[in-house]
Formats: structure tokens, C-alpha cells, sequence
């Protein structure tokens, strides 16, 4: 058996995944892990929902857009955070993107079924915190965060 | 805990630790302890893939003996439409109810014209819903028990609407108790059916209500008896009156995609197999899957067609239905429920299912979040030192699932092959240690065993 640990309620689960831009062949596997740890982890299907939604979006616009990023999710017994950074083209208005409807996606991606333009307000609508920070030329980072409520876990 | 009823069980005797089946498990609910297969209950969804892989016949799918007839006054028939899939147009379904009678049942009735009428029903319920989509399709009792295992958040999505073989069974009871006078539970009502699971549906339904259904045949046992019963019918009148009330629309329902096509003006998805409902279920909680109403989803590949309790080849049979449906509308046999009926029969929440359908989610790592939090963190520190090639070796059917089974204290460490080397190198070193202990050399002719001679 392992090392008997000390009991450190703050000390959260940290993991991290690559995402590859333009793989759409492998687009969403990340999302679906991060589904699974949380499943382990006992979260309330509610929000394990939620954090699918959020997770998938943040990592299709990392696939559409960017060259790469990493997904780093940490989980600790009062919220689950995802941040997920990337080299890409940024944002140059982030109060645009944040409108329903707005998309710079090409032809191509539209025609996969992305780019309606609801990417960022989905994330948004499924999370407790948004923060997006963004660099032009350089890359954006999004940070969320949901809350987990203590008093609703089965 | 609650206790779940299975319709699978393992033949100690005949297991021989195989491990196919370890490996086919979609909810990894099979162990290999001591060279025989386990199962873990609350894991399990019934699907029968254990069965359809086991060399030694060790996995056995538990459904009523013909003998359970006896304990009714009066026994109705309610066979799955893949029944017909067995047949297909050189025996057209008159001709099996009445084989069914024949054998022994007081009556058979054709769970294809209630069908129909179901996906009337459904159509009727896509119209006026307003909830989450899209709905998923309770047929399949395995789906609904994958659901309510891994797939929890989905739960909403299943559809509310009872499935055929209920409704056909609550209604023919009463019926009969009203026509022949007698109490209703003097009436058995058994579904033959194409795969194990309908009969946990059946005593053990996942909405925790009571099946209207007494039991279930397997198409596979009552096979052989059917065939000698219909070759002792006599030939059938022209024009065949008892074929005139089978619907065409109610027989698709044997083959995936089959509901599908009666749901006009929906976008629908017919997938068949776990792997592949899989696939759909994770796109679809990422929020991947937009625009579609309704899923339509069997466990077994082709549909009901590819249970494994039927005989003929799965994609024969899917070929079968087909062509008896061809058969039937050149025949002019188009008996169609009717719509208004339904329409009013809904109103009076006729088809809608009784009980309320619960998540049982697999049990997470530990119930408290920040004890499951550094058990996920020791079961990745173990899986870093396993080999991760999901040999099997050990007893479970991966090394993530193996690392998983040492932090609950279900397995060792030392099950994995893998490590022993290291084992080995560490005992050697404490035998030279024993050995230095005791005086002896490492050279000493006298430690070279007596058991030479």
C-alpha cells in the first residue's frame, strides 16, 4: 500500500493535457477524460455536465484556432477549474467574441457543425467564473471555474 | 446498498479464467479472481456480451424454463418481433402465433401492432415536449441501465413512454381477466425474448415499478419446439385472416433504425452496439450532438435481431425482417393503428410509464470529495509503475481499473506479473542476507540440495 497521507482538505487533483491546433480527428478526447475524473471524483452530475460543455468548447477553440495549448484541470473538494492556455492568433475583442452569433470561423469549420458563434457564451452560460485573458499574435488563456455545493453531493 | 438482480451467471465448473470476457465488459464489471470470472453487481447492465464470448459456455443467461406455464390458468404469448426475424417470409407471423398456441399457450398475440401504435405515441410526445434533447429510446433495457450507470447527467433524456411489450401485457390482462372472469394474476403473461436483459426488465424493472409481464422465454429454447409445432399446423385459409392485423410499421421495430423511420420529420440517430452508444453518449454530454430529437439505441449489433438468445445469423435476420416487411405490403397487409385512437389514448396517459427512473451512478472513489481526491492521486502514483498494456494478468481488465482495485483493497500490488522482477530481486537479496546470517557461504556444497537423489 502506499505512504499514509496527511489529510490536506486544500491540496487539490492537478493534471494537464496537450491539445494539438487543427486536430479535429482527436478533438474532444480531452474533454472526455476530464468528464471521467470527475466522475471518479464523485461530482454531482449537474455540474459534471456543465463542465463537459465547458471543457468541450474550451478545447475545440484551441483545436480551431490555435497551434497548440495545454488543458490543466484541478479539482479541489470547493471548485473545479480548468485552465486552458494557448499559442494562437488571441482575441482582439473579447466583448465581441462574447456575443452570441459572433464567429471568425472559416467555410470549413462551419461546415463541421462549429462556429455558430457560441463557443465563449456557452462557456460562459455553464460556468460560475469566466476570466479570459488574450495576447494578439500571441495566445489566449480562459479560466474556469464552477463551484462545486457541498450540501447537494450525493 | 441496494441488490441487483442479474440475468447472467457464472459457471464456476466451466469457467476456466479465460478472461474474454474481462476484456468485452463495457462497465469493466468482471474480475478474474482464483482463475474465475466474478461479477461486480452494481456494475453490471445485463448486456449479454459475456455471454456471446465465452468459449467454455461459462456465462449463463438465466430466463424461465417452459415449465413456469403450469403456475397460470391462463398463458399468453408476447413475442419480441425478432421472433419473426427468425422466420422471416417463408413463415409468415400468423403462422408462428399460431405455432405458439399449439405448443401450449392459450394464446399469442403480435407485439408489432403495438408498436406501431407506440410510435405513434412517440411522435405524439416529441410534439408537445419542451425538454432536454434529445429523447433516448427506453427499448433497450440494457441502454437504460448504461444510462443510469455511466451515464447519470443523460437520465432526463430517456424517454417517458412505455415500452411495447408493458403496454401490450397491462392490456391483454385485463382483457382476458374481464372476458374469462377470472382475477388477473390467474393470467401469466410471458415475452420471448432475444436477449437476457428483458428479464431483469421483468424482475427487476429499472423504474422500480412492477412488470406487467410474468416472465420470459428465450427465442433460442423455444426454437426447436416452434418449428415441429408449426410443420403439425394445418396448411393456412386463404385469404390469411389472422395475418391481416400485423403491422408492418411495429415490425421494424426488431431492427435498429426501424423506430426511427416511423418518427417522421425528426432527426433521429439509430446506433447499434456499446462501443458505439458510447461514442454517441460522450458527444452528446459535450454538448457535441446538437439538432437531433431522438435516439434510437440497442445494446445488441443490428438491433433486437442480434440478441443473444436468437439462432439465425444477425444480419440474416436484419435481412428477414426487411424483406417480410416488402412481403407484407405487396401482400396488401397494412394494419395501422389509428391515430386519432392513440391521440385520444394519450390524453388519458395511457402509454406513459409508471415509476420514476433513477440514476444509480457507479460508486466515485471515495464518498467524501477530498479522500476521493488523494485516492485518485495514489491510484495515478500506481498506475505510473504498472506496465499499461491492459494485459489482464492480474484479474482485472485494465491497469487503470487494477490500480483503482489495489487503493480499495481489492487487490495487490504483487497480483501484477509485472512487478515481480523486482519481487524477485528483493527476496533474493534477503535470502542472501538469511543465508549470510546463518554462516552458511553462498558456495557451500552443503546447501546444494539433498533432493538431488
Amino acid at each position: 500500500m502506499l505512504n499514509h497521507h496527511q489529510h490536506e482538505p486544500e491540496s487539490g487533483l492537478v493534471q494537464s493535457f496537450s491539445i494539438l491546433g487543427g486536430d479535429f480527428h482527436h478533438a474532444g478526447h480531452v474533454s472526455t477524460q476530464v468528464k471521467e475524473i470527475l466522475k471518479e471524483l464523485g461530482i454531482e452530475p449537474g455540474i459534471i455536465r456543465r463542465a463537459a460543455i465547458a471543457a468541450y468548447e474550451a478545447e475545440m477553440n484551441v483545436v480551431m484556432y490555435a497551434r497548440k495549448g495545454t488543458f490543466t484541470l484541478q479539482v479541489t473538494p470547493e471548485q473545479v477549474n480548468f485552465t486552458v492556455e494557448d499559442e494562437g492568433p488571441g482575441i482582439p475583442d473579447i466583448e465581441l467574441a462574447m456575443q452570441e452569433g459572433y464567429s471568425t470561423a472559416t467555410q470549413e469549420m462551419r461546415e463541421m457543425g462549429f462556429g455558430a458563434g457560441m463557443g465563449l457564451p456557452n462557456i460562459k452560460k455553464n460556468a460560475d467564473r469566466l476570466a479570459i485573458t488574450s495576447e494578439v499574435g500571441r495566445g489566449t488563456k480562459l479560466e474556469i471555474c464552477l463551484i462545486l455545493n457541498q450540501g447537494k453531493r450525493r | 446498498m441496494n441488490q441487483y438482480y442479474h440475468s447472467i451467471r457464472f459457471d464456476e465448473e466451466r469457467c476456466q479464467g479465460r478472461m474474454r470476457c474481462l476484456r468485452v465488459c463495457p462497465t469493466q464489471a468482471i474480475r478474474v479472481r482464483n482463475g474465475k470470472a466474478k461479477m461486480i453487481t452494481e456494475r453490471c447492465i445485463d448486456c449479454g456480451e459475456c455471454i456471446n464470448v465465452c468459449p467454455n459456455g461459462a456465462v449463463i443467461p438465466l430466463t424461465d424454463p417452459f415449465g413456469e406455464l403450469s403456475r397460470f390458468r391462463y398463458t399468453i404469448a408476447v413475442p419480441s418481433p425478432a421472433l419473426y426475424a427468425q422466420f422471416g417470409r417463408e413463415i409468415l407471423p400468423d403462422r408462428i402465433l399460431a405455432g405458439l398456441k399449439k405448443l401450449g399457450f392459450d394464446e399469442a398475440i403480435d407485439l408489432a401492432y403495438t408498436c406501431g401504435e407506440v410510435s405513434f405515441a412517440i411522435q405524439e410526445f416529441l410534439r408537445l415536449y419542451n425538454g432536454p434533447r434529445p429523447l433516448i429510446s427506453n427499448a433497450c433495457p440494457t441502454v437504460v441501465r448504461l444510462i443510469q450507470v455511466k451515464y447519470p447527467e443523460l437520465i432526463d433524456h430517456i424517454l417517458p413512454i412505455d415500452t411495447p411489450r408493458e403496454i401490450a401485457a397491462r392490456e391483454i390482462k385485463k382483457k382476458k381477466a374481464k372476458q374469462l372472469e377470472i382475477p388477473e394474476k390467474d393470467i401469466g403473461t410471458f415475452y420471448l425474448t432475444p436477449c437476457p436483459v428483458k428479464m431483469i426488465s421483468i424482475k427487476q424493472p429499472a423504474e422500480k415499478g412492477r412488470s406487467h409481464l410474468d416472465g420470459a422465454l428465450s427465442i433460442a429454447d423455444i426454437y426447436g419446439p416452434l418449428i415441429s409445432a408449426m410443420e403439425s399446423l394445418e396448411e393456412p385459409e386463404t385469404p390469411r385472416k389472422a395475418l391481416e392485423s400485423i403491422c408492418i410499421l411495429g415490425i421494424g421495430w426488431a431492427v435498429v433504425g426501424g423506430m426511427s423511420r416511423t418518427l417522421r420529420l425528426r432527426n433521429s440517430i439509430a446506433v447499434a452496439g456499446l462501443a458505439e452508444i458510447t461514442k454517441v453518449f460522450d458527444d452528446l454530454e459535450k454538448g457535441k450532438i446538437r439538432n437531433i430529437d431522438f435516439i434510437e439505441a440497442y445494446s445488441c449489433h443490428q438491433g433486437c435481431v442480434g440478441g443473444s438468445l436468437t439462432v439465425e445469423n444477425t444480419y440474416s435476420s436484419y435481412n428477414k425482417i426487411i424483406k417480410l416487411i416488402e412481403t407484407l405490403e405487396y401482400e396488401k397487409v397494412k394494419a395501422c393503428p389509428d391515430i386519432r385512437e392513440v391521440r385520444r389514448r394519450y390524453e388519458q396517459k395511457y402509454y406513459f410509464i409508471e415509476g420514476q427512473l433513477e440514476p444509480r451512478p457507479l460508486a466515485a472513489l471515495d464518498e467524501d470529495i477530498s479522500r476521493a481526491i488523494q485516492k485518485k492521486k495514489q491510484k495515478e502514483a500506481i498506475y505510473e509503475k504498472l506496465p499499461q498494456i491492459d494485459c489482464g494478468a492480474c484479474g482485472s481488465p485494465s491497469c487503470l481499473a487494477f490500480a483503482e482495485d489495489v487503493i480499495q483493497g481489492q487487490a495487490e500490488l504483487k497480483d501484477c506479473v509485472f512487478l515481480w522482477p523486482q519481487k524477485i530481486i528483493e527476496l533474493a537479496q534477503e535470502i542472501i542476507s538469511l543465508v549470510e546470517k546463518t554462516g552458511m557461504k553462498k558456495s557451500d556444497p552443503e546447501i546444494k540440495s539433498d533432493d538431488n537423489q
